[in-house]
């Protein structure tokens, strides 16, 4: 019970893959223009996520060491394809403010990479764990970097008026230029963060995490070699 | 004429990167060198053209006569997956010298989300075969230059004193950020 406490945890602080891995950039970027937007491709992350830890921890012992690469991303797909069908059915809007992001989870580098890295390794109920515990927060810190992103770009919060009429919206946010400069602070703010606790323990400052291809566990590997 | 307009649109209006957030990850983790970040640039340009007119093929003679078009993103990724391990064989035997310089970026690339992303923009935008191949050979060389410039301003970077907690990612997304914004003048002028 404690091990599965653990590996599920770690993925809402301690390993929180946006920020903490600096992995799957491209979706925190792109669809954090508003809290909403943030929110569905998380929950759609976690889907994705779970189920393909899900899988690719039952087949770990029937997957080939030599295609297991493509074995993933076989199944990633499969799962982004259902995703897509069921987004269409029931959440239409949400799917179409998402545009080409949604068919793209399947290269999001967490998938593939809790996959290798984790999930190919462990028993099912750790493995599903994991993928819940990186799921939530890879939708909690898209929901937050959304939040931010609306409240200034807009004056709203998920579609709620909250700032006052004098309030003039700060248009950089919710462009592209705004995204960008906006993670770049909020990994600057977790990194003083995380330096500021270690201080507090009397070690040295240390750089923060560097967006590595190697975390991801691909780069290491050829595809389906 | 309309060709030079999709370039021009292709490369700075909708730059992959900075406007349309595509490939991001090797866009912050291959630009701290710029010869690495050519490297990287033209492996992308040569790997989307490719992977973008044989999934337009796929599309147009496999999966919309037989109405699986709900199998794109499978059918997609695994075109290209197989597809840059088949050229990373071809260069292995045929080209040597070019496989050296390229070889290394090959196996990343499966998962650079442009190359997919490029692949779907076309089938959504509904281009014809050339459209498609002049669309995504231009995307490649806007990826590159984004690339190859934030890796000459990171070289530089190296040498500022700058807060140890911006030193790296932040720093770089940053940079990002204000190229994106140069890059937002152009918005409007071709679409």
């Amino acid at each position: 019970m404690n091990k599965l406490w653990k590996e599920f945890s770690k993925g809402l602080w301690k390993d929180l893959p946006p920020f903490k891995l600096v992995l799957g950039l491209c979706p925190v970027l792109a669809v954090t223009k508003t809290a909403y937007n943030g929110f569905g491709m998380g929950l759609a992350v976690i889907f994705v996520l779970a189920l393909s830890n899900m899988l690719v921890s039952m087949l770990r012992k029937l997957i080939p060491a030599k295609v297991r690469i493509a074995c993933f991303i076989v199944v990633a797909a499969s799962l982004v394809v259902c995703v897509e069908l069921l987004m269409q059915a029931y959440a239409y809007p949400l799917y179409q403010q998402l545009g080409i992001f949604v068919p793209l989870i399947v290269v999001n580098c967490i998938i593939l990479g809790r996959a290798e890295a984790f999930a190919s390794k462990n028993p099912v109920y750790l493995a599903v764990a994991d993928g819940l515990g990186m799921g939530i927060g890879f939708t909690v810190s898209l929901t937050f970097l959304g939040s931010i992103r609306e409240l200034l770009g807009y004056g709203t919060w998920f579609d709620m008026h909250v700032m006052g009429d004098w309030f003039q919206p700060f248009t950089f946010m919710v462009e592209a230029p705004g995204a960008f400069v906006c993670l770049g602070l909020v990994l600057a703010g977790m990194n003083s963060f995380t330096n500021w606790q270690r201080k507090s323990k009397g070690l040295d400052a240390i750089e923060g995490p560097v967006h590595d291809c190697k975390t991801c566990g691909m780069c290491a590997n050829k595809p389906g070699a | 004429m309309d060709y030079f307009v999709l370039v021009i649109a292709a490369i700075f209006v909708n730059n992959i990167v900075l406007a349309q957030y595509l490939g991001n990850c090797p866009f912050i983790g291959t630009s701290k060198e710029s010869g690495v970040a050519i490297g990287m640039g033209l492996a992308v340009v040569f790997v989307a053209t490719m992977a973008a007119a044989i999934t337009w093929c796929v599309q147009k003679f496999l999966l919309a006569p037989n109405d699986l078009a709900y199998l794109q993103t499978i059918a997609f990724i695994l075109v290209i997956a197989s597809l840059v391990q088949f050229v990373e064989m071809f260069l292995k035997k045929v080209i040597p010298p070019l496989y050296k310089s390229l070889g290394i970026f090959l196996p990343l690339i499966t998962t650079n989300c442009a190359v997919l992303g490029i692949a779907i923009i076309c089938q959504r935008e509904e281009y014809s075969l050339i459209e498609t191949i002049v669309f995504s050979i231009a995307s490649g060389f806007g990826f590159m230059l984004a690339l190859v410039v934030l890796a000459g301003i990171r070289e530089r970077l190296d040498l500022a004193r700058v807060p140890v907690s911006l030193k790296g990612t932040p720093l770089a997304l940053i940079m990002a950020g204000l190229m994106s914004l140069a890059f937002f003048a152009f918005k409007g002028m071709a679409s």
